[in-house]
């Protein structure tokens, strides 16, 4: 009889009750898009590297070192000698290792210059392996695997050409045009920098600079041999090891190596304290979407308030029938119920819905990957505490039912 | 052993404000039989509206008891009040006696909630009361705001008797009615407060109906009646 009863009073207010609905709906989407996405931003750019152990680049700031080895972002201070990768690459606790080596781009991309163990032992996200959408690894010196984006934004396809400039300017005059580089694979998306870089061998690097000094080519123009095209330097390497024990004792004696001075970062920690950084954003992104909701639960008491007074009457039927003042509570309660599920349940469709039309833009633009599942979760951890909130909120008309039921005499 | 009186009402003083003079409401004795019919009359403001409310439990008297088939009322609790008024007082009221947007059967149902008997015999209740108050049974599925404002009460005298309550209370029921549909309106209420064996107060300021029933009461014969102070 009470759910009936509340409704079919909604049926017969339909016009303001959709209206609060539709502000409730615009307030809970926008609550649950910025969960979701702050949420999953943060969890896509803590989880850009997964399954490294340690970083290492020459001695710089802890985040400096992470924005130049993962992000590609800003220069490396100084290089590592091959020496003293060798060195730890070899070392007996550590499993395998991927050298790094940037300075060149191509056409704005940056061009990272490693091994194939790139592409076996690189882990993203939940300790995922790069995958080829197209192709295989690099094979030749002037072999390229391109990043995603790189594909999409370039139209390039596998066995096409590429030229790479010197340096990072997405305009550059000094072009390794002499040596073009051959596609022979292209990644699938990842959600990370790896989609906007592209992948060559060292050695396709050395080659390119062999007559080079000082940024500038050298007029004869000489065939490198083989053997010349061990680098002599790399920008910074990954290492992963047999057993994440040893990782303290490794990064210690890195951070102590007496040849060169070094530097190991751990990059899940370095990633949440340069995430911590920008926390305060997404805690503003919060408190704005809450402010919104509340305004929007107000809103919702403000009419049921209202509807109190139209309602005297039948209020006082209820009570001249022998329903309770609580009943009276109760009513007012679950008609606040079903308005804040409606537009919950709403709120979730067109937050759907939008996913559905904005996934790619926001993988592409923001390297942020929403999922069906993670929504979902959202939702069911948004859902209880929009209708406790809402509870909460609606004992405002709920108490005042309650008190007019326990006060109003029956003289209508 | 004597039959206990419908309504019993000893000794009882009301006022709205504990210091105030006004809307005071006493009472030294009043003793309703079953199967009465009392027509209560007096001007607006006279203190009907008190007396009804003090009868179905929704205002407790200062000073003094009122019992209903020897219960009284104002001893029981909040719970068992309401409690009471729903199974044993049924009420109809000048107008707004129906929830405009439930439909007729759906108005029905809210007072035959609180009944202790089966789903079949209500609905033959139901049907028998309808055919009584010459309601056509198509208008349970109509929403109530739908209905003339005769259909109306009558519908909500159907609903007052649905739970066979001993005592029926009716409040100006037909100043919303033109005079020829107030003496039918009238003359069908009192055929089933006969058929139901019930007690039934009609309050009205209009004395011409006073002779279908068979007692009258002045309600300003309880108001400023100071000389009956409570022992």
């Amino acid at each position: 009889m009470l759910f009936k009863l509340a409704w079919k009073s909604l049926l017969a207010r339909r016009v303001s009750v959709l209206l609060t609905i539709l502000m409730m709906t615009v307030s809970i989407f926008v609550l649950l898009s910025v969960e979701t996405i702050r949420y999953q931003a943060k969890d896509s750019f803590t989880k850009t590297v997964s399954g490294v152990d340690l970083i290492v680049g020459a001695r710089t700031g802890q985040v400096n070192l992470l924005l130049y080895s993962v992000f590609h972002i800003g220069v490396p201070t100084n290089n590592v000698s091959w020496q003293s990768y060798q060195e730890f690459a070899t070392n007996p606790s550590v499993a395998w290792s991927i050298p790094i080596s940037l300075g060149d781009s191509h056409r704005g991309y940056r061009v990272v210059g490693t091994s194939t163990d790139f592409f076996e032992f690189f882990r993203f996200g939940n300790k995922q392996t790069l995958t080829f959408q197209h192709g295989k690894a690099f094979n030749e010196h002037f072999d390229a695997v391109i990043g995603s984006e790189v594909a999409k934004q370039l139209g390039y396809q596998v066995d096409d050409a590429i030229v790479l400039a010197h340096g990072i300017a997405s305009t550059s005059f000094s072009k390794h045009d002499d040596h073009p580089f051959k596609i022979t694979g292209i990644l699938a998306p990842t959600g990370t920098p790896v989609d906007q870089s592209v992948y060559v061998s060292l050695q396709g690097i050395e080659a390119i600079h062999f007559n080079w000094q000082g940024g500038v080519r050298m007029p004869d123009t000489a065939t490198p041999e083989l053997e010349d095209l061990q680098p002599e330097t790399i920008t910074a390497f990954m290492l992963g090891l047999n057993s994440r024990i040893q990782t303290f004792n490794l990064q210690r004696q890195i951070n102590e190596y007496r040849q060169e001075p070094l530097q190991a970062i751990l990059p899940g920690a370095t990633l949440m304290s340069l995430w911590s950084m920008l926390s305060s954003v997404e805690q503003i992104l919060l408190l704005i979407a809450s402010l919104v909701l509340l305004g929007a639960l107000i809103g919702m008491a403000n009419m049921l308030l209202v509807s109190m007074r139209e309602r005297r009457h039948e209020l006082s039927v209820l009570r001249a029938l022998g329903y309770r003042p609580g009943f009276l509570f109760a009513l007012l309660q679950i008609e606040a119920l079903l308005i804040s599920l409606a537009a919950a349940i709403s709120a979730f469709i067109s937050l759907q819905l939008s996913m559905y039309v904005l996934k790619d833009w926001l993988l592409q633009e923001y390297g942020i990957l929403l999922t069906r599942l993670s929504i979902i979760n959202e939702f069911l951890f948004m859902l209880p505490i929009v209708l406790i909130a809402s509870f909460l909120v609606a004992l405002i008309p709920a108490i005042s039912a309650y008190r007019q039921g326990l006060h109003q005499q029956l003289n209508l | 052993m004597t039959q206990c009186p419908a309504i019993q009402i000893e000794n009882c003083q009301f006022r709205y404000h504990p210091d105030s003079d006004k809307a005071l409401l006493q009472i030294a004795h009043l003793r309703v039989e079953k199967g009465e019919t009392v027509f209560v009359y007096g001007p607006s403001g006279s203190g009907k509206s008190t007396l009804l409310n003090l009868l179905a439990g929704i205002l407790l008297p200062q000073q003094g008891n009122i019992s209903l088939d020897n219960v009284i009322v104002n001893r029981l609790s909040h719970r068992k009040r309401d409690a009471f008024r729903a199974r044993h007082i049924g009420m109809v009221f000048q107008r707004f006696n129906l929830i405009p947007y439930l439909t007729v059967a759906d108005n029905i149902k809210l007072a035959s909630h609180f009944s202790l008997r089966d789903k079949q015999y209500l609905q033959q209740r139901r049907d028998g009361l309808l055919n009584a108050l010459q309601l056509d049974p198509e208008i349970l599925m109509r929403p109530a705001s739908q209905l003339s404002v005769g259909q109306q009460q009558r519908v909500a005298i159907v609903r007052a008797l649905i739970n066979e309550p001993e005592l029926l209370i009716v409040d100006e029921p037909t100043s919303a009615l033109d005079s020829d549909a107030r003496d039918s309106f009238v003359d069908l209420l009192l055929d089933q407060i006969k058929a139901a064996q019930a007690t039934l107060l009609f309050v009205s300021h209009d004395r011409s109906l006073a002779r279908h029933f068979s007692r009258q009461l002045d309600i300003q014969s309880f108001v400023d009646a100071g000389e009956n102070h409570a022992v």
